[in-house]
């Protein structure tokens, strides 16, 4: 073989080595996932390359309306008791087996039953689903579910291969087979996740990436320096103390979206020997009083995140844009606490060791000290405040909910009275009525109405304070191409080029 | 005391070693506050997944119910499977226990590279300039925070030179020389904490043995200084710090756990951190057992050698 042809083969294989590797996109993620599985995935992480290979129902839209993906739309009948769903016709899943309405029977059916399953108690509502003809699902309710359209553009609305589901069975997340633009190759535990573009996927001709490799780096410094040194084309949850640094870098991009959830104080109101101490709704009060949100964002988080004390951020349509932020009230504050006969109050605060809590806390409680009162910043890990919480050993606990798109997936399980992470056991009868009802209308309007309604007892009641909204912050390099960020902070590669 | 007798004798400490081992790392664990159903219950915490989960795991059962449960699947050879993500621990361990292996032997490579020869110019050149500088790079290797030195490292390497990748790992089994250029820097992050320790262990020994009787004896025949310190003062110096390497290199198997993180490597270390967060108790277990084997047996391999060449202790 000649020299020339050695060297013109030489540089084609770089050529298109350097065409193969760019179509590989490279994420870093904040952690490894659990369970590769929808019905059984509890973390964030796995959330997010979740949605990479498997399709759902129905997606948001950066301003959070419910559209189809795999469905192509809904209806409500039967006095708002059954959600008809029309899917697309001819959907496959990247295993080829068909993706039809019996599928998503199958889907719904094993959310439901399968022992251990975290989706069951957001299809709680949901009595029988019934496969009508190829295309259309009958989903029968005992009452009837706005939230059902929000819940279904997440992970219950994930569908998985029926054929690959029977045979794995509570391991389908060792080689699990969905219908999205991507399709699983391998996973090394702590290491890679490797996804390659699904041919069968209905909008395939959308999809330029050919490979996606996700490697979870816990440090956020370490993330941002593996996305400078192009190990990286995307990163996600950047922190906010580096975004400055990353607007500043020409090879770098920032995209932001409003975060749906909240960061709070929940009170200890009625759980436990405990639940005496801040009893008293002016104690509460005066802690609300006490705080400078505005300060607060300011100095812990460099003004990137936005003060607020409602349980939904100003990118939701329920956000109440007439309520202001409330101001910062020493003297009445004081007032509050000598009137309810404690003015010199001292409890103690769970926070987590993370650095996105410890400073704010400390911040907190400069600012308590003002008002005479005397917080404890008591550093307890993730897993252990839980517990305390749970068993109600707690005054007051630090904490952040990630949010959901329909308001009641901020809201139910913290004030219903056998709310999920009702720690507070706080329990108003009108609350709960409030709450159902809102549940019950499917028309925003009329929810919001309801909601309304809720928001004021949230922000009057304070079994939690709201203290700020997060931004979601995915920087990527300047080749990515085409990256929106959506206030659930998932990474969707559909129309995004390299 | 023959070496079989030696042999015999430390064979028979290790079980009951190993047993005390996973006695006290699954006591330990089950006093570490926090419901593991909980934490593996997802953001809202349904009282009917948690419940679930404590009876499918048998955290409901006394404690030492489940230890021996767990003792009687593991001599059994079934160490169970990761509560978070059900790959059996033995995959796992099987998984990260070559990477960790691998991040060791370069480590200790560099660490004996650097430190030998650095103890020997501390001990030769004691009272000159460049004795006090070997000194000061061996303190400086046991001083600087790993945490440090690593993003240091990625910053200039990685983000200003783009020489080197800043994270991740390659099996060698798939690109060798990717394998290796991903190994420079955490190999050189944790072998120069290792290389500080055997530079002072080497200093010491050398100093012990250059000021002996017999090497007086092979200066005064007129061998030169580098023979001296070559042929006759090293061979002895080295015996303690073969012993202390082997230790070293025990500890580096128990898992880097900072440069793990740092560099992203999926070993021992990373996979312990996130197991005692998720109290992933099954992969505590099997972790800290095997890792409490393997540091046992190379000891035992240390002791043995130790016996082998030194006949002083054949009695």
């Amino acid at each position: 073989m000649s020299l020339r042809r050695v060297f013109f083969g030489a540089c084609l294989s770089i050529l298109f080595g350097q065409a193969a590797m760019a179509q590989t996109m490279r994420v870093g993620i904040n952690d490894d996932p659990d369970q590769l599985d929808p019905a059984l995935s509890r973390a964030f992480s796995a959330r997010l390359v979740l949605s990479t290979f498997c399709g759902k129902l129905f997606d948001i839209t950066p301003d959070l309306r419910v559209v189809p993906q795999l469905a192509t739309g809904f209806e409500w009948t039967n006095d708002n008791k059954t959600m008809v769903i029309k899917l697309r016709p001819g959907l496959k899943f990247d295993d080829g087996e068909p993706l039809d309405a019996e599928a998503v029977k199958y889907n719904f059916d094993r959310n439901i039953n399968l022992p251990g399953s975290l989706r069951k108690s957001e299809l709680l509502g949901v009595t029988t689903v019934d496969a009508v003809d190829p295309v259309t699902v009958h989903v029968n309710l005992k009452e009837p579910q706005a939230p059902l359209p929000s819940v279904l553009a997440d992970r219950a609305g994930m569908m998985i291969s029926p054929k690959a589901g029977k045979a794995l069975g509570q391991n389908f997340g060792s080689g699990p087979s969905c219908a999205g633009p991507f399709k699983f190759v391998s996973r090394v535990a702590q290491a890679r996740i490797i996804f390659e573009k699904n041919p069968n996927y209905f909008e395939a001709d959308k999809v330029s990436i050919q490979r996606v490799e996700f490697t979870p780096v816990i440090d956020t410094t370490v993330r941002l320096a593996n996305l400078q040194s192009g190990q990286f084309d995307l990163i996600e949850r950047v922190s906010p103390t580096d975004v400055e640094q990353i607007k500043k870098d020409s090879r770098l991009k920032l995209t932001v979206a409003p975060d749906l959830g909240f960061a709070y104080l929940q009170f200890n109101v009625n759980n436990g020997p405990r639940g005496k101490l801040l009893a008293d709704p002016r104690l509460r009060e005066a802690i609300d009083l006490s705080i400078d949100r505005e300060a607060l964002v300011k100095v812990a988080f460099q003004n990137t995140f936005i003060a607020g004390n409602q349980f939904v951020g100003p990118a939701s349509y329920y956000f109440m844009k007439d309520v202001p932020v409330p101001k910062r009230d020493v003297a009445k504050a004081r007032a509050l606490l000598k009137e309810a006969g404690v003015p010199n109050l001292s409890f103690k605060l769970i926070v987590r060791p993370d650095r996105d809590f410890q400073v704010p806390a400390q911040v907190i409680q400069a600012m308590l000290k003002e008002s005479g009162i005397d917080m404890i910043v008591d550093t307890q890990e993730n897993v252990t405040g839980l517990n305390n919480g749970a068993k109600g050993d707690f005054d007051a606990l630090f904490s952040f909910w990630s949010g959901r798109v329909d308001p009641d997936g901020n809201i139910g399980h913290y004030m219903l009275c056998d709310g999920s992470a009702n720690s507070s056991k706080y329990c108003d009868p009108e609350a709960d009525k409030l709450l159902v009802q809102a549940r019950q209308k499917v028309e925003p309007a009329d929810r919001k109405a309801f909601y309304d309604q809720i928001g004021r007892k949230f922000m009057k009641d304070r079994p939690l304070i709201s203290l700020w909204y997060r931004q979601l912050f995915i920087a990527h390099t300047a080749k990515v191409q085409g990256f929106v960020a959506y206030p659930d902070g998932l990474v969707r590669l559909v129309g995004v080029k390299m | 005391m023959n070496l079989l007798f030696f042999t015999l004798r430390r064979v028979g400490i290790i079980l009951p070693t190993l047993l005390l081992v996973s006695v006290m790392v699954f006591l330990l664990q089950h006093l570490l506050p926090g419901d593991p159903a909980i934490a593996l219950s997802g953001d809202e915490h349904d009282p009917a997944v948690v419940e679930h989960l404590r009876e499918k795991y048998g955290f409901n059962r006394p404690v030492l119910v489940q230890y021996g449960m767990w003792l009687g699947g593991v001599l059994q050879g079934d160490f169970g499977s990761s509560y978070r993500n059900k790959i059996t621990v033995l995959e796992l361990i099987a998984t990260k226990l070559p990477v960790t292996l691998e991040l060791a032997i370069f480590s200790m490579l560099i660490a004996l590279a650097i430190g030998v020869p650095l103890g020997i110019i501390a001990a030769t050149r004691k009272d000159s300039p460049i004795g006090l500088i070997a000194n000061l790079i061996a303190l400086s290797g046991i001083s600087l925070p790993h945490f440090w030195l690593g993003i240091m490292m990625i910053l200039i390497f990685s983000v200003n030179l783009g020489w080197l990748p800043s994270s991740g790992f390659v099996p060698i089994t798939e690109d060798w020389k990717q394998n290796l250029t991903s190994l420079i820097m955490p190999s050189f992050v944790l072998g120069s904490g290792v290389a500080g320790v055997i530079t002072r262990h080497t200093r010491g020994a050398m100093l012990q043995v250059l000021s002996s009787d017999y090497v007086r004896t092979a200066r005064a025949k007129g061998l030169t200084e580098r023979v001296v310190v070559n042929k006759h003062a090293l061979r002895n110096a080295l015996m303690p710090v073969i012993t202390l390497s082997t230790i070293e290199f025990g500890r580096l198997l128990s898992g880097a756990v900072l440069t793990e993180q740092i560099f992203s490597i999926p070993g021992f270390g990373k996979l312990i951190v996130d197991a005692v967060f998720n109290r992933d108790y099954q992969v505590i277990q099997g972790v800290v057992l095997v890792a409490a084997t393997l540091y046992i047996l190379l000891n035992f391999v240390a002791d043995i050698l130790y016996y082998a060449v030194n006949p002083r202790l054949r009695g």
